[in-house]
């Protein structure tokens, strides 16, 4: 079993989400993943880490320091995205319902447990 | 970028744009060279092909071996630069890509747009045209030929 899996279990178990995923910053690839069939794990997981690197560079370039937590919220749902150290991102999709702030602070709990 | 067919202009420009791929090369399983964006010598386009359809044919051979009808996609990731070479079934029959890019993308972003520049040109191809046997001649001359369109010489 994936040593991570705990770890995202816990934030997909949160309301209204409906996957979580670890990747690989600077791949874009997936680590380890906890989604429901819909959500399409590859695509989120390349762009995910292609936003936030991008998101990275544009806080550095205003001095904002590193990026703690990224939240793109769209018509149907949220994605939130948690750097874990240099290489890692932990991501979370949810839907309209989802309990955004309690997804946030799963997200961030388990970054800290993965560095 | 220089195409032999037009068809496949279209979706490679936009694979192109979506991935930030440095380099690629669109080839027939025998070697003839359908696209090309990045190389300025024709002599790197005949070494990347020749090397490209041999790894390919390699690679094929080992998952026949394993017991695998083929491998998907193969990833060299370096410091500088990373390459993927994939094949791919179309209605003119497998094609592979190479794909060399750097670190402003990244393989997962390159995986999945050129996954959808497949899609796109599969649904994009003409009707397959009957090939004979891949001999050795075969390949030499088809790759010559190519070079001579994608280049002018």
């Amino acid at each position: 079993m994936n040593p991570h899996a705990n770890v995202l279990k816990r934030v997909s178990a949160v309301k209204g989400v409906r996957g979580a995923m670890l990747v690989s910053a600077p791949d874009g690839l997936v680590v380890a993943e906890s989604l429901m069939e819909d959500v399409d794990g590859q695509a989120v997981a390349a762009l995910a880490a292609a936003l936030a690197g991008r998101l990275r560079r544009v806080a550095s370039a205003a001095s904002l320091g590193t990026p703690a937590v990224v939240q793109l919220r769209g018509e149907a749902g949220t994605l939130l995205a948690v750097p874990a150290g240099e290489e890692l991102l932990l991501v979370a999709v949810g839907d309209r319902e989802a309990n955004l702030g309690l997804a946030r602070l799963e997200l961030l709990e388990a970054a800290r447990s993965i560095r | 970028m220089r195409v032999l067919e037009s068809w496949v202009s279209g979706p490679l420009s936009r694979f192109l744009t979506e991935s930030s791929a440095r380099m690629v090369l669109l080839m027939t399983s025998s070697g003839q060279v359908v696209a090309q964006h990045g190389f300025t010598r024709s002599v790197d386009v005949m070494s990347a092909a020749a090397l490209g359809a041999g790894i390919m044919a390699s690679t094929g051979e080992m998952a026949r071996l394993m017991g695998s009808p083929h491998f998907g996609a193969l990833v060299h990731q370096g410091s500088e630069q990373g390459m993927l070479l994939c094949g791919f079934d179309t209605p003119r029959g497998r094609w592979i890509g190479l794909v060399a890019f750097g670190p402003e993308t990244s393989v997962g972003l390159v995986q999945l747009f050129f996954q959808q520049f497949v899609d796109e040109i599969t649904a994009a191809a003409p009707p397959a045209e009957v090939h004979g046997p891949v001999l050795a001649e075969n390949f030499e001359h088809e790759l010559n030929a190519s070079l001579r369109a994608l280049f002018g010489r």
